[in-house]
């Protein structure tokens, strides 16, 4: 996993709440076998006017002038601010995966739905948690200031502002561990193959049928 | 010292390992696989020369992009056909059970866990679905997980998790009749709202919850999720016992003894402290509809569509508003006025023997409306099919001018080839209504299936116990 340590770029607003994860990659572009390539498909109903497919050249599809990724002011974003209970919805990993591959490397919003939190930090896209008041604040920011950015310092957990205002975010402590070294998740957990042989063992003896749960088991 | 909840009983018994930074390495005892959220993680495993560490404690199955119609020449679509194919060809190479496309037993993978008895009481069970939360119904701590996750399980049996808060909802008293177990979770969520349970482990308990059966248990947990929560959770009793006696992976003789002993203690002790409790009176749900774009905004079926104006929150009036025009619903509309053009009977949440019962009880004997172009029952398993089938129910839909399918996820997400085409509206028995989710521009109308039964035979929502 690719390290996140700190980030500065352009904030684009997505001003709605409890965006799912259905609008952030539909369905139909989760047929895909790999990891790669779903930035173009990012909110693709929003996006384009017309209906998207797998496989398309989707720069020769009509843009949606409205949505706020289209705009020129935010062309380059690499952070997203958003409301409240973003990522809700499905479990689909796609919903990070596309935003990374889109450009977004940070999400700031005052909530997230706890599978895509969990599922961000696994490929490290950082969702920063502000107050809702702080959030509200930073919209109005965005809004008046052309070529805003913020600077995202996970080492310091703040979020600066370009007036170098720092607004304190909380982490917790193993996810930023994790982010910070770009750690492999299961390399770690395996360090403690011998922990899960043990459980293992004694499980076979505490809750046998939990082992021989296979179809017919105990005849 | 209070007691322990369900939700602790369960975690307490498969830590591995608490690390020093808060999380712990959990074991796991059940991981259900599916075509769309796994070739990716086989894929990490082959990159980094891993294998699965416990074949046996896997169970796959092709349930999202399979066609519900006839499967004899396979699938058509490309892209569908290589991700179902990808399945196939890596559980062969691992040796992981798999129901395929043509098994009997083939189904959506949270209707086919319990009913194979592969999911049991007490057991941590995950998968790379949000829906996972459907076998907290039997007393299992049941979440679901992303595409890393998944790998990370296949190559360690183990998750890596800070444990969650404890929420407690109890549903008191009885529901009325024509109020089934949708209308209970609707109204729930209706009343925590989709971020509610955000952070917790939902135990549902009260007269309610263990008046209901297991399938009605199962569509409540289902939609753990949709009120924000990885988990829902139910405690055993004699009903979880009884449903599990005999399924096919389901311990027998001595084993089953056992187990059951173990299993009776799977509830929350009575001195129990959960951090947040929650408490509804069964007898005032109504039948519940949805109006908008999320699981949370639902109305009662005699209430009415809200009018934004009224609502005092910026954000939720933003949102109630957009909701509406992409529902393309004025606000104050009543609920019974909301014509609809398909009906979808089928979902993880309600596509059990039970929920066609309950459905086909309302049909009998009536035909569906005039405008409504497609009324669809689309069963949770081959089994449930064939079970459906020996009692008469495919006929009792047939002769309605239902179609009657092969099982699948089929309309709930689209991502085979049923779906709403831009601007339908659809009476749908499945769990989400965000745009979009039933076909681009389709809308969605959450509801029990005896009120999807009965918007098919009216061509408008109508309250099904007065119908």
């Amino acid at each position: 996993m690719e390290a996140f340590i700190n980030h500065r770029g352009l904030v684009a607003p997505l001003d709605r709440a409890n965006v799912d994860t259905d609008a952030i990659i539909p369905k139909q572009f989760l047929k895909s076998i790999k990891r790669t390539g779903f930035g173009p498909n990012l909110f693709d109903e929003w996006r384009y006017l017309d209906h998207g497919e797998p496989g398309q050249d989707c720069s020769r599809r009509p843009l949606n002038p409205d949505f706020v990724l289209n705009q020129d002011r935010y062309q380059g974003a690499s952070i997203l601010l958003a409301r409240r209970n973003f990522g809700c919805g499905s479990s689909r990993e796609h919903a990070p995966w596309a935003l990374l591959d889109f450009g977004i490397r940070a999400l700031v919003a005052p909530s997230y739905a706890d599978i895509f939190y969990n599922n961000s930090f696994k490929n490290g896209l950082l969702p920063v948690v502000l107050p809702e008041e702080t959030v509200d604040r930073l919209f109005q920011a965005v809004e008046t200031s052309p070529g805003y950015t913020l600077e995202v310092d996970l080492p310091a957990q703040v979020v600066r502002t370009p007036e170098g205002e720092e607004l304190a975010f909380g982490i917790d402590e193993f996810r930023k561990h994790m982010l910070l070294e770009g750690l492999d998740e299961i390399g770690l957990t395996l360090q403690h193959a011998d922990a899960i042989r043990a459980y293992e063992q004694r499980r076979r003896t505490e809750a046998p049928w939990l082992f021989a749960a296979r179809e017919g088991s105990g005849t | 010292m209070s007691g322990k909840t369900l939700y602790d009983k369960l975690w307490d018994s498969h830590v591995v390992r608490n690390n020093p930074d808060g999380t712990a390495i959990i074991y796991i005892d059940r991981h259900l696989v599916h075509e769309v959220t796994s070739p990716q993680a086989f894929e990490g495993l082959r990159l980094a020369d891993r294998r699965p560490w416990r074949i046996d404690a896997n169970l796959a199955v092709a349930d999202h992009n399979v066609p519900t119609t006839d499967r004899s020449a396979g699938i058509s679509d490309p892209v569908s056909r290589l991700q179902v194919d990808t399945l196939d060809s890596n559980c062969r190479t691992y040796g992981i059970t798999e129901f395929d496309m043509n098994d009997p037993r083939q189904g959506i993978v949270h209707v086919i866990g319990p009913e194979q008895g592969a999911t049991l009481p007490g057991m941590t069970v995950v998968c790379g679905d949000s829906h996972t939360s459907t076998h907290g119904a039997l007393g299992a701590l049941a979440q679901g997980i992303g595409t890393s996750e998944v790998e990370h399980v296949l190559a360690t049996q183990t998750l890596v998790q800070q444990k969650s808060r404890s929420m407690l909802v109890r549903v008191n008293g009885e529901l009325g009749p024509g109020v089934t177990a949708k209308d209970m979770v609707l109204a729930i969520i209706g009343r925590i709202g989709t971020a509610g349970g955000t952070g917790y482990a939902i135990e549902f308990g009260g007269d309610a919850i263990r008046s209901l059966s297991m399938e009605g248990r199962m569509t409540v947990c289902n939609m753990a999720i949709e009120a924000g929560a990885r988990c829902g959770l139910i405690a055993v009793d004699d009903v979880t016992i009884e449903y599990f006696r005999g399924r096919p992976f389901a311990p027998r003789g001595e084993l089953w003894e056992r187990a059951v002993a173990y299993w009776r203690t799977l509830h929350s002790d009575a001195d129990a402290e959960f951090e947040r409790v929650v408490e509804l009176d069964a007898a005032t749900i109504e039948p519940q509809v949805s109006w908008g774009t999320s699981p949370e905004m639902v109305a009662p079926v005699g209430g009415k569509v809200p009018n934004p104006f009224s609502e005092t929150d910026d954000t939720r009036r933003q949102s109630i508003a957009r909701a509406l025009d992409y529902m393309a619903l004025e606000p104050e509309t009543p609920i019974t006025d909301i014509p609809v053009d398909k009906v979808f009977i089928g979902s993880c949440t309600n596509s059990r023997i039970e929920d066609l019962r309950a459905a086909a009880e309302v049909i009998r004997g009536r035909r569906v409306a005039d405008s409504v172009r497609l009324a669809m029952v689309v069963p949770g398993s081959g089994l449930v099919k064939r079970a459906a089938e020996a009692e008469g129910l495919d006929r009792v839909f047939l002769d309605a001018g239902f179609e009657w399918r092969e099982p699948g996820c089929s309309m709930c997400l689209a991502m085979n080839a049923d779906r709403l085409e831009p601007g339908e509206r659809c009476a749908s028995t499945s769990n989400r209504n965000f745009e979009g989710r039933q076909g681009q521009g389709g809308r969605t109308h959450l509801v029990s299936p005896p009120m999807a039964a009965a918007a098919a035979i009216a061509g408008h929502f109508v309250d099904v116990r007065t119908f």
